[in-house]
């Protein structure tokens, strides 16, 4: 056994090598740590490849308030990761917030919508979240090109957008400048506690770090047991169109539709619940494209260059799941759908205080425990 | 043959679609009517003829001996094949296959199609993808110029429009296309300054214990009268090592590195030709697995001997399955025809059988003789991996040599998937046909491994432009509504 | 840039004619240049036969592009057709009429029907 290893230990090993691990390894790193990033291969299920690369506010947090308060925080606070990610990469990531528009093609759609954001904020500690109702003429008057079956929209000047492709590559530019050892194909089998650390290894070998974060997505759920946590995550099959390049229409970003500073136009948000299952299927492409090319007719003659499909990674209730061990301290995950929106607050909150050793009160609502209270009979 | 005008004339189920009228989908169309499969042949040109037969049925090109004998064997497949009881789609493109999962008996996949800006899904028990090959991306410094050309393109510009490229043309590469394609200029009276040979000295060592093979094939005599008519009668510059094409709007001269000595000749025209590789983004699209080829030196899909490929229901015939050439081409279809009707409960394993067997005598012979060319005229790896920083290898999003380098060496980038999420090559429209290979080989290349172990790109459908609208015109389920709108 | 193939005949008027030049013209605008092209021949063929060499800008760096491979594969060959942006010239054949531009890089959208 490879008890010795010729190489010294990190401070931190980052199990996973997507917008999340990146994320926390350059906030780690930012903080003084020596780190390692233990990612998987070409072929995974990232869905850092396939994410709508949304800095999104307005729909969330039903159920957890303290999540929607989360999402703003780091939405406010994605200015400054764009500049530190310019700064240290000279990449820009394209980050804007113009504020966001859900569009609805009927009223039905906008009662339902109108409702769930009532719903939202009359959780008792929800404050000073704006948004507005707009009707047809209103959001026409915005958004010139919108169809005329638009019968109106909700809008929040919280919401933003990023190129998430860019923001992938500064991270792991950001990570590699600042001496973080990113390892590719290197998927973790075992994780073992040993010494007040951890002994890392796979078919690679074995590592050693005192403390170890996992960033796996999906993966979390087999790695977490293992360090005495909980990360119950699935997959939620999402579809995305991405059409050729056109001039510039739409500054602003949807739920369903933005156009990247590049010019290509991505049209995506449909949820299935497939398990693994990352087929491109027709049907819901056809859906998509339909409700796209009614909210924007000018959209129509566009050629589709690629569709994509990716995995979601989804807790039961759909927030994030941060937490340390108890059983084995020095042992975190970290698992959220929005690696995207939270991209700030992982770099520069979450990453400091997991080097720390302490979770802020921030984050005390995310810990999985929340799973396990008894089923109501 | 019934030739579909407009797109609401094809059926809503066909026991057997083929994609492509080459060589091979014709001959696969042909023989499937001989069974009474109904077939429907789709192909995205105005005429039959693939890229070897092209324009055979409508070719201004009068004199015979332009285009050689090997071109007009042409008109008998299509002769054959017109003769059909199939159905023709000629200007249509099939922009994805799949698993088609209801369970109307005869139908296992459902095949997008689009014809004059109109989508259409339709069924088909069995498919055969007869797509061919596409020319080896030939990356060099200034690649991208206007005026520097795949040989294959001037050779569809002859072959279909009777014209050649005006002025001083320098054609450049290695293979047996490139010798025909000079060949075939200079008969049609185009001025070609220079015929500069990249292939690589030591190939032929390489190729030697191929050489039996190769004096006992169809090739040889071919293959040698070509070279030397070409070599007579043009300045042919061997041992070519570098080559950059130069110019400010468009090609106005190429450099040639022989070793240490370089040299400039201006050219109106480059013609560019480093062999075919099969196309590979239909297949990859539909789930087929593929293989790289060590020999052919390319992505190669797998299959087994009627063809068949990873996926069933789906075999691939034609260059598509291996570069064979024009005449295993058709006799690949014809195999693949036979288990088509086989699977289809049309005959039995053992008609199949008998009636395949002369055909692959023939298919043994015809293909004798390939491994040599394959491995004499692979191209050097300074072409495969361009060494120039600089070089454009990806011409859609113009992504370079050294930007793909670095992401390998430096930011830990292992596939060409994870580099298409980096650095966008492979986003554009071409949808990676022009950089796929490139990409494969400067990872490799950077990491010292093999293109097998890096592997390729993970393609989707649509594989041929479809509009927002052509595919918001199709029917939607109400489960996918459902996903969709919440 | 192109030009027909050397091959010369007499016509049935005595007069000398190309393989490339025998088929009907047809009329068309290039950038708004009136030009004339083969009946038979790709948008893309029919450039190439009038010297129009470059027939699109990038929509990354701006560069002039022309036809590469002229068999569907490369999506060189963009250009505008009838104010429709990025269609394949060389998969598209030449019809009487048609109004064809360069592709100024990103494609611009139609005027779409009210």
């Amino acid at each position: 056994m490879s008890s010795k290893i010729n190489q010294t230990e990190p401070d931190v090993v980052v199990i996973g090598g997507g917008v999340v691990g990146g994320a926390i390894a350059l906030g780690l790193s930012r903080s003084g740590a020596s780190v390692t990033i233990l990612d998987e291969g070409d072929v995974a299920f990232r869905a850092s490849r396939g994410n709508f690369a949304l800095v999104w506010v307005q729909s969330k947090g039903f159920g957890m308030p303290e999540y929607a308060k989360w999402s703003r925080r780091s939405a406010d606070a994605w200015h400054g990761l764009a500049t530190i990610l310019s700064e240290e990469t000279g990449i820009d990531v394209a980050h804007s917030q113009p504020g966001g528009f859900m569009l609805c093609l009927s009223e039905q759609e906008l009662g339902k919508r109108v409702d769930a954001m009532r719903r939202l904020h009359n959780q008792e500690t929800m404050t000073d979240f704006p948004y507005e109702v707009l009707d047809h003429a209103e959001t026409k008057r915005r958004l010139p090109d919108i169809g005329k079956e638009v019968v109106g929209s909700l809008y929040s000047p919280l919401d933003g957008h990023v190129n998430s492709l860019k923001l992938f590559r500064a991270l792991r530019e950001a990570t590699i400048r600042r001496g973080v050892d990113y390892r590719p194909n290197h998927a973790v089998e075992t994780i073992t506690p040993r010494d007040g650390g951890f002994r890392i290894s796979g078919p690679w070998g074995e590592l050693g770090a005192g403390k170890i974060v996992l960033a796996a997505g999906l993966g979390n759920a087999r790695l977490a047991p293992r360090v005495g946590l909980h990360a119950p995550v699935k997959p939620s099959k999402g579809q995305i169109i991405v059409t050729e390049k056109t001039a510039p229409f739409l500054d602003n970003p949807m739920v369903t539709i933005r156009q990247t500073d590049e010019g290509g136009v991505m049209i995506g948000d449909s949820q299935e619940d497939r398990g693994f299952d990352t087929i491109v299927g027709q049907p819901v492409l056809s859906v998509m494209a339909d409700r796209a090319v009614r909210m924007f007719p000018r959209l129509a003659g566009l050629n589709v260059v690629r569709t994509w499909s990716a995995l979601r990674v989804m807790s039961p209730d759909g927030f994030p799941i941060y937490e340390q061990s108890q059983s084995c301290p020095g042992a975190f995950v970290v698992t959220c759908h929005s690696g995207v929106t939270l991209a700030a607050n992982h770099v520069l909150t979450l990453a400091p205080a997991i080097l720390s050793g302490v979770l802020p009160n921030a984050v005390a609502s995310f810990s999985a425990r929340r799973f396990h209270v008894p089923a109501h009979v | 043959m019934k030739a579909v005008a407009e797109i609401g004339e094809i059926a809503d189920h066909y026991d057997l679609v083929i994609v492509g009228a080459g060589p091979a989908g014709l001959s696969a169309a042909s023989r499937a009517g001989e069974h009474g499969l109904s077939v429907l042949l789709v192909d995205e040109n105005p005429a039959p003829g693939g890229q070897i037969y092209r324009s055979i049925t409508t070719t201004p090109v009068s004199d015979r001996t332009v285009l050689g004998e090997d071109y007009w064997r042409g008109s008998a497949i299509v002769a054959r094949f017109e003769r059909s009881a199939a159905s023709y789609a000629a200007r249509c493109t099939v922009w994805s296959i799949a698993p088609e999962d209801s369970d109307l008996p005869g139908a296992a996949f459902e095949i997008g199609l689009s014809l004059d800006g109109h989508a259409r899904l339709i069924m088909a028990g069995q498919v055969i993808l007869a797509t061919g090959a596409q020319e080896r991306p030939f990356p060099i410094p200034g690649w991208t110029l206007p005026g520097v050309m795949t040989a294959g393109a001037a050779q569809i510009a002859l072959k279909s429009s009777a014209i050649v490229p005006k002025g001083r043309i320098v054609i450049a590469g290695c293979g047996p296309l490139l010798y025909l394609l000079a060949g075939q200029l200079a008969a049609a009276g185009a001025e070609i300054v220079a015929v500069l040979d990249t292939t690589p000295r030591r190939n032929w060592s390489a190729a030697l214990g191929a050489l039996p093979g190769f004096l006992r094939s169809p090739y040889l005599a071919k293959g040698l009268r070509l070279m030397a008519k070409a070599r007579r009668n043009l300045r042919f510059i061997g041992g070519v090592t570098n080559l950059t094409a130069e110019g400010t709007g468009r090609v106005s001269s190429v450099r040639v590195e022989r070793g240490n000595a370089t040299q400039s000749i201006a050219c109106d025209t480059l013609l560019l030709h480093h062999g075919v590789i099969p196309s590979v983004n239909l297949s990859n699209a539909a789930g087929c697995l593929h293989d790289f080829d060590e020999t052919q030196h390319g992505w190669v899909p797998q299959l087994d001997d009627w063809f068949a490929s990873s996926v069933p229901g789906i075999a691939i015939a034609g260059d598509g399955a291996g570069i064979g050439g024009a005449e295993s081409a058709a006799l690949r279809g014809e195999i693949a025809a036979l288990d088509a009707a086989r699977r289809l409960g049309r005959i039995t394993i053992p008609e199949r059988d008998a009636q395949a067997a002369p055909i692959r005598a023939q298919l043994e012979r015809s293909l004798r003789g390939r491994r040599f060319l394959d491995l004499l005229y692979k191209p050097a790896m300074q072409f495969l991996a361009p060494p120039v920083d600089e070089t454009i290898i990806c011409r859609c999003e113009e992504v370079t040599a050294g930007q793909v380098r670095d992401a390998a060496k430096r930011l830990g980038v292992t596939g060409p998937n994870q580099m298409k999420a980096f650095l966008r090559c492979g986003m554009g429209p071409c949808q990676g046909r022009l950089c796929g290979p490139t990409v494969v080989e400067l990872i490799a290349q950077a990491r010292g491994t093999t293109p097998a172990e890096v592997g390729y790109y993970r393609l989707r459908p649509p594989v041929k432009p479809v509009t927002l609208a052509e595919l918001a015109s199709l029917p939607p389920s109400e489960a996918a509504v459902k996903a969709v709108v919440r | 840039m192109f030009r027909p193939m050397s091959e010369l005949r007499l016509a049935s008027d005595g007069k000398a004619e190309h393989d490339a030049t025998r088929a009907p013209r047809l009329s068309f605008s290039f950038d708004g240049r009136p030009l004339t092209g083969r009946d038979g021949d790709t948008v893309a063929a029919t450039l190439l036969a009038n010297g129009i060499d470059a027939c699109r800008e990038t929509p990354v760096s701006g560069a002039p592009r022309g036809p590469y491979c002229m068999m569907g594969v490369c999506f060189e060959c963009l250009v505008v057709i009838d104010g429709v942006g990025n269609r394949q010239g060389c998969m598209v054949p030449l019809r009487e009429g048609m109004a064809i531009e360069t592709q100024h890089g990103r494609r611009q959208p139609e005027e779409t029907q009210a």
